[in-house]
């Protein structure tokens, strides 16, 4: 396979914890710390085992996002991918709008496996993958915790309620990645410097063609209820009277 | 007034708890009707339990041999059919309903809504962001289909007692020649399911081994619990995939849960939110955890395990 596609969100880390704005109004996110979303970090440190493998050729990474989404594209391209494109977008886009402008790249650059995480840790959607395969016309393997390559098959093992299940696929075709899918490899200072001079394509968003304006209407935004804390018991007896007193054990 | 179509979850045999939870946040729009499809290659035994389903005005069954198992691809389509007939269209938000609803969404080229947490008006639904730290209210404009994935753990399951007329629909359904069923692999138990067990004891990295999770099952065993697992105990190799609880893993919401040697990171609370009362046990009295534990009890789970279980009637 020539080429592989790996989809980057730039997303607040997830070691932050965030703070609904007083207003209602969002979230704030201002000078919060911000990192590759963790499954898509999965997502290209599989890309990156299969073209070493000798399996694929190539390996690009794509954002959708604020120039500043650069950062995250440079932590992609430091840990051994070998360009990036940026398309530039202020606002958040829904899933659809996301997959409608990655189908635009996919096309394009006819990559033989996209590789996205399961979903974004900021939005949570779980969408993206599944609609890009969709729009595309091609399978999809999502939550996978292995992938095995063998010439223009893909045998993924998805992580599932019930278990594992064991799909085959032929490429090209989408997958979407689960946490257990491998261990993403640390940069190292030299693979940033070396970074540095790879290509990052800036890609304006109106020069796709494709309408992005959101449909749903996000109307407020609320802290959930926290969960009180309760008593701290000293003793398993304490433990155990305090879970009959509010009858949940017999 | 609008009409819902509810994508059944089943596993061939079984009607999945989570679709009369889907149906609980269907009757929650206040329809005009809701409907249960069920994508089948025997639907018989299904239909009948979703025509039980109090709330429920019909049942679709759509009988293929493709509809086996649930591939995606195969079955998105079929609804996509379906849904023509309707203004929203619910699935659960399991690992079926996430991996088949956006296709769905996309071939009917409307946006999707995940994991709906509270009907908060006709059009408007509440629902979770960041693992759960802040809630977004979403309304859909009119005309626009609701397409969305509704959060079990939010949702009462509607009892039964119904008698909803069952009706067979012929569909064309495409066997995708590129996408192929392998296998799956489940680790069958007699233990209660994770996801609607009425005690869940959970554990951590802190159980230390593979071995060291019998005496979790042994306790849950005498509980009649089902047990569940963090992702670091998932990842180290102690148990399967299917036992991790949070933001990435099932979310749950028994009545009692029960987590040993968990520290309590966001992720996971996630997923434990709505549990009714939590009981941390854990050795470090710093643990995040115990700052959302209804019960907390400082020491060490080899002891305390073993004294609870001498306590036991
Ligand atoms: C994108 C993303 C998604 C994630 N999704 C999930 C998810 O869905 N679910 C999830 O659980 N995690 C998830 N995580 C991981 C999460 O951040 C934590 O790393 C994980 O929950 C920690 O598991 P733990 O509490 O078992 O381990 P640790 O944090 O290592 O805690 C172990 C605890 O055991 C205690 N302990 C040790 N020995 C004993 C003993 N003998 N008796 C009593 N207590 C003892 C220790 O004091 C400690 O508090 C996710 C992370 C990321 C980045
Ligand atoms: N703006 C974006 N830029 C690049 N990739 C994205 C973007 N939004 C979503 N994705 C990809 O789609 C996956 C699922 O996102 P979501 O459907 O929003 O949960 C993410 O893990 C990314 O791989």
């Amino acid at each position: 396979m020539q080429k592989i596609i790996v989809c980057l969100k730039r997303v607040v880390d997830y070691n932050v914890r965030i703070r609904v704005k007083p207003d209602g109004s969002g979230v704030a996110t201002d000078g919060l710390k911000m990192s590759i979303n963790p499954f898509d970090e999965i997502a290209l440190e599989e890309a990156l085992r299969i073209r070493d493998r000798g399996l694929a050729t190539e390996v690009v990474i794509v954002s959708i996002g604020p120039d500043d989404a650069q950062q995250q594209l440079r932590t992609g391209l430091a840990m051994g991918a070998d360009r990036a494109i940026l398309v530039q977008s202020t606002g958040e886009l829904e899933p659809l709008a996301a997959a409608r402008v990655l189908l635009k790249l996919v096309v394009r650059e006819e990559p033989g496996l996209v590789l996205l995480g399961k979903q974004a840790i900021d939005d949570d959607c779980n969408q993206t993958g599944q609609m890009l395969a969709t729009l595309w016309d091609r399978p999809q393997a999502t939550f996978a915790s292995k992938l095995e390559l063998n010439g223009t098959v893909a045998t993924v093992t998805r992580e599932v309620d019930a278990g594992l299940e064991v799909l085959e696929v032929d490429l090209p075709a989408v997958v979407t990645s689960d946490l257990r899918l491998n261990e993403p490899r640390y940069v190292k200072l030299p693979d940033i410097m070396k970074a540095k001079k790879k290509p990052i394509e800036i890609v304006a968003i109106d020069s796709l063609g494709v309408d992005t304006s959101p449909v749903h209407r996000v109307t407020k935004y609320d802290t959930p209820p926290a969960r009180i804390k309760g008593a701290m018991v000293k003793t398993v007896d304490e433990l155990v009277g305090a879970l009959r007193d509010r009858g949940v054990l017999a | 007034m609008s009409r819902v179509l509810v994508i059944a979850e089943h596993d061939g045999e079984h009607l999945n708890q989570s679709t009369a939870r889907c149906v609980a946040c269907a009757v929650a729009i206040e329809p005009g009707g809701t409907d249960i499809v069920i994508l089948s290659r025997n639907p018989g035994a299904i239909a009948a339990q979703a025509a039980a389903l109090a709330g429920v005005t019909g049942v679709l069954t759509v009988t293929n041999p493709a509809n086996g198992p649930a591939l995606a691809v195969v079955l998105a389509p079929q609804i996509a059919s379906l849904a023509r007939d309707y203004d929203v269209v619910l699935a659960p938000s399991t690992t079926y309903g996430k991996d088949l609803l956006p296709r769905v969404a996309a071939l009917l080229g409307v946006p999707q809504l995940s994991d709906i947490m509270t009907v908060t008006g006709p059009r408007t639904f509440q629902r979770p962001i960041y693992a759960g730290n802040a809630l977004v209210t979403i309304e859909v404009p009119d005309g626009v289909k609701v397409v969305a994935t509704v959060r079990g753990a939010s949702f009462k399951p509607v009892g039964g007692g119904n008698a909803a007329p069952i009706r067979a629909v012929e569909l064309p359904a495409t066997l995708p020649a590129h996408t192929r069923f392998v296998e799956l692999r489940t680790g069958k138990t007699d233990r209660p399911d994770l996801q609607t067990a009425r005690v869940v004891v959970s554990g951590g990295r802190g159980v230390g081994s593979a071995d060291n999770f019998a005496l979790l099952y042994k306790f849950a065993d005498r509980l009649g619990a089902a047990v569940g697992a963090s992702r670091a105990a998932v990842d180290a190799g102690f148990v399967p995939n299917d036992m991790q609880v949070g933001q990435t893993g099932k979310i749950i919401a028994p009545e009692l849960y029960m987590a040993f040697g968990i520290s309590g990171a966001i992720q996971h609370l996630t997923g434990i939110k709505d549990a009714g009362t939590i009981v941390a046990v854990n050795k470090d009295g710093e643990a995040p955890i115990f700052e959302i534990a209804d019960i907390g009890l400082v020491g060490d789970l080899f002891q305390v395990i073993p004294e609870i279980e001498k306590l036991l009637r």
